[in-house]
């Protein structure tokens, strides 16, 4: 179900064409990073740290560098030893010294699976049983796994040279705590005085990992110019090229980066872990060099999103007008600092006009792997807190929830409590279409079968979107049809939805536009595809592109009939001249007269563009829970979501969808279970255990479309804000159930039968 | 050095003839050994389907099966599924529908969806979901996948 606003007023957005890369993807025809194939290729393993907290010894190679078939061994040593240097990655920063030690340890290890030692050999088999062969001494330390285990005084200290801050001042002394910053306006203590109802509650939320089927891979070529090449599987080939380089400290224009289909990432592969060690691999052998990451070090070594130590305070008056509301987010980075605590400060209240806010982020490193973004990062944890907290107050005050958010609801002009002021937004249109929403108005029977519990919950998210780099060419063929060229690695459909776009701006289908995913050197410099950019930046670049076409195939139309420019204008796909109704050719017919009018044509443009505009999803889940087992099952789910203006209704629709699947396993299954040792204990999918097609129900989706005025189609970012309310939206159901309120996650079986009995 | 074994057998209709270790996998020989990379790997332990194959009429986790152990026996992957110049039912529904999102576990899910609609020919929702519940994806929440499986069981 669509709420359009944009309807009838384009031709091909807004259309659900087949996606271009899509024959070659349902007949094993693509080419993902682990399919690639090279002259002379050698495979390569890595040897992971056992340990969550070791200081290195020594390490004894010479066994495994004596076995036949082994080319290279290295470790640490042969890394040249990375700058002090903080690097904007789009979705977060990395220091290259510390990505450096993330992708081969120094003199300790933070956690287990970090790399500690690299080979390469004629075959795979050879390759794992060199490293098998490596002889690590390592002095086991204490490790520390939770933020408030780590913030404790005398707590392990996971990094010994980190300098903490707190409040911008400089940490005195050895400490877990990176950062602790704050955002405060208004005057909370006033709020919170006037309120009539004040609820303060805490919460802790599990590790959970993006889950993306495909492993990390990296083959690369270190050639005797001194120049790397890297085929790999990434969220953004600059990116890579930029942590690359600056981990082997080479020069960025040294690497070059080729992209190959990516097999999921949702954030966790905006970071490279294999390719600088396949670099090293190769510059050692004068070979091409191979590295697939196996399963368990994909969970033990990647990604994960931080689990979170959290707490949220709302004031309201009895009228449901919410008064004042603090937060406290602490969250572990992983063994470096860099957690997405800031984001999920900026979204934490952006659902609501608060008047006095105060907002404290805490980011604290522990020894479990370094985190990346996963989809809106922070942003799902914060909602957790907020968004079941606003809950409880509804059930306080006897009001709907829907009525509570739409009577609070942030609007264009309301002040983020982090600073920036709210252009045009869909809170208040995405509330009102989930309210009249055929799951909202359908009622729920509360009795299921066999002894079952129903509820119901709603809870709603924002994301702000992101802008950044794009840059696209558009070459013209003869025949009309057109290349176009782009930077943006394509994760999930969007080469159609850009392709989309500039054929609505030339005036042709989109079949007849050809996307292009071009490596490092075969386009300007494009950001990350994250933070829900790549359809509004790299469309927008498309956009202006195609305009860039438009200006040159005006002026050769008006060299084909000798005319002033000013004399030609483009309208609904043909050029014509203003005062000769005669003179007219489609875009086809023009395009096959360019050889004989000053040879090809090629649109380019490169933006950087700021009017991203925020985006509002509100979520409806209906859950049957056995009180016996406390299973729980997902019976039925309804996402809204503004998207500004839907490109491909059908790729969004995916997003809704696929976001919501991976909230609910969040919520309800998944997490890092670690032991006492620090150790992840359930690094397989068996064992992490994410949702199958039997776990869920149809998801139901409805767009609502409010343009984005800073997109020249109205985009906003579809892929991030489905994430966001949906763990909050469980908990709600659960409640609505049950009578009880989990506040960490999983809220799996376990916990439900735990908080049952202790109901009891 | 182990010695190799010789392997005979059928693959997407075609004979093949070829030498494979004793330990290699029958994804890794797929991929490796006879050249077909549209099988993917997802965990190497038999849990996400991304390296779904049909073997002798049955589907098969590939990397739980030994290359070696293949011989006299017909192997059917997604290299084979589309007949030339035309796709099979399953895989024009998948991109119609907009079934695939990064397409990695998309050969997994129409082999064990094309063995499920072998078998029947018109699944209830519940069906579909069960069959494909060893098939994991993670980017589409398996929405347009149970509805392409119906469009095309429709189609049939």
């Amino acid at each position: 179900m669509t709420i359009e606003t944009t309807k009838g007023k384009y031709n091909v957005i807004g259309t659900r064409p087949i996606r271009h890369d899509g024959y070659d993807k349902v007949t094993g025809r693509a080419i993902y990073g682990a399919d690639i194939k090279l002259p002379g290729l050698l495979q390569g393993a890595v040897l992971r740290s056992p340990h969550a907290h070791a200081r290195i010894k020594s390490i004894d190679t010479s066994a495994a560098k004596a076995l036949i078939g082994v080319s290279a061994v290295i470790t640490s040593a042969d890394f040249p030893g990375a700058q002090d240097t903080l690097i904007d990655l789009g979705e977060g920063a990395i220091n290259f010294r510390y990505a450096s030690n993330n992708v081969m340890a120094g003199d300790k290890v933070l956690y287990k699976g970090q790399p500690v030692a690299a080979v390469a050999a004629l075959d795979k088999n050879t390759a794992l049983e060199a490293a098998a062969l490596i002889k690590v001494d390592y002095e086991i330390l204490k490790p520390v796994s939770t933020v408030m285990e780590a913030l404790k005084q005398g707590a392990p200290i996971v990094l010994e040279d980190l300098e903490g801050q707190d409040l911008g001042e400089k940490i005195d002394g050895q400490t877990n705590q990176a950062n602790h910053i704050r955002h405060e306006f208004g005057d909370v203590e006033k709020g919170f005085a006037e309120a009539d109802i004040v609820i303060e509650r805490e919460f802790d939320t599990a590790m959970v990992h993006q889950g993306y089927i495909e492993p990390h891979n990296a083959t690369a070529t270190w050639d005797e110019e001194g120049r790397v090449t890297i085929w790999t599987s990434t969220q953004g080939s600059f990116p890579t090229r930029r942590q690359t380089a600056g981990i082997l400290r080479l020069p960025d224009s040294s690497v070059k980066v080729i992209p190959l289909e990516i097999g999921g990432g949702f954030g966790g592969k905006i970071p490279s872990y294999l390719e600088p060690v396949a670099a090293i691999l190769s510059r050692e052998t004068g070979r091409p060099v191979k590295l697939l990451m196996e399963r368990t070090s994909v969970f033990e070594s990647t990604g994960p999103t931080p689990g979170t130590w959290m707490s949220a305070k709302v004031g309201v008056k009895n009228d449901g007008t919410i008064t004042a509301a603090t937060a406290d987010l602490r969250f572990d980075a992983g063994a470096y600092p860099g957690s997405p605590v800031g984001a999920g400060m900026m979204c934490v209240f952006s659902c609501y006009d608060i008047p006095n806010t105060r907002i404290d982020g805490y980011d604290v490193v522990v020894n479990k792997p370094k985190t990346a973004a996963y989809r809106a990062p922070g942003a799902t944890q914060a909602a957790y807190a907020m968004e079941t907290v606003v809950d409880e107050i509804c059930e306080k005050l006897g009001m709907d929830p829907l009525e509570f958010r739409i009577k609070n609801a942030a609007k264009e002009g309301t002040r983020r409590a982090d600073g920036p002021i709210h252009p045009i937004i869909g809170a208040v249109e995405t509330h009102e279409a989930a309210k009249a929403s055929d799951h909202w108005n359908t009622p729920l029977e509360k009795n299921g079968p066999d002894g079952k519990l129903r509820g119901r919950g709603i809870a709603s998210g924002y994301w702000f979107n992101i802008g950044l780099k794009s840059a696209v060419t558009i070459s013209v063929n003869e025949d009309g049809t057109v290349a176009l060229t782009e930077g943006s690695t394509d994760i999930g459909g969007s080469r159609a939805s850009i392709a989309m776009m500039a054929a609505e701006v030339l005036g042709i289908t989109a079949e007849e536009v050809r996307p292009h995913v071009a490596d490092s050197e075969g386009i300007g410099y494009t950001d990350v595809t994250g933070g829900s950019r790549t359809t509004y930046a790299t469309g927008y670049a498309a956009h202006d592109a195609a305009q860039d076409v438009v200006v040159q195939l005006r002026e050769r139309a008006a060299k084909l009939w000798d005319v002033e420019v000013d004399e030609i204008e483009f309208a609904n796909g043909s050029y014509q001249s203003k005062s000769d109704p005669e003179l007219r050719l489609s875009h086809k017919e023009l395009a096959s007269k360019l050889g004989s009018t000053g040879g090809p044509v090629v649109g380019s443009a490169s933006v950087d563009p700021e009017g991203a505009g925020g985006a509002y999803s509100t979520q409806i889940c209906d859950i049957e829970i056995d009180p016996e087992t406390g299973k729980t099952d997902v019976i039925r789910y309804t996402i809204v979501q503004d998207v500004g203006t839907a490109i491909h209704p059908a790729y969004v629709e995916g997003q809704m969808q696929g976001a919501v699947a991976q909230g609910i396993g969040w919520a309800l299954n998944e997490e890092y279970f670690l032991n006492d040792d620090g150790a992840m204990v359930n690094s397989s999918f068996l064992d992490y255990r994410m949702p199958t097609s039997l776990d869920l129900p149809e998801i139901e989706t409805i767009i609502v479309e409010v343009p984005n005025p800073g997109h020249p189609f109205g985009v906003r970012g579809v892929g991030e804000v489905p994430i966001v309310p949906p763990v909050a939206t469980v908990a709600n159901a659960i409640h609505d159930a049950l009578g009880i309120r989990l506040r960490t996650t999983p809220m799996n079986a376990g916990s439900i039968l735990s908080a049952l009995k202790a109901k009891k | 050095m182990v010695e190799k074994i010789r392997v005979r057998a059928t693959l997407n209709g075609e004979p093949v003839d070829f030498l494979v270790a004793p330990y290699v996998s029958l994804l890794d020989t797929l991929r490796d050994e006879l050249g077909l990379t549209g099988t993917k790997e997802g965990c190497n332990d038999g849990n996400c389907g991304a390296c779904t194959v049909n073997l002798d009429g049955r589907i098969v986790d590939s990397c739980c099966v030994l290359g070696a152990e293949i011989d006299g026996s017909a192997v059917e992957t997604i290299e084979g599924m589309a007949e030339p110049g035309k796709l099979h039912p399953l895989q024009q529904a998948f991109l119609e529908e907009a079934a695939l999102q990064c397409g990695i576990c998309t050969p997994g899910f129409l082999i064990s969806a094309k063995a499920l609609l072998d078998a029947e020919p018109h699944p209830s929702e519940d069906r579909i979901r069960f069959w494909l519940a060893g098939n994991l994806c993670r980017c589409t929440g398996y929405d347009k996948i149970v509805k392409a499986v119906q469009k095309a069981a429709e189609s049939a």
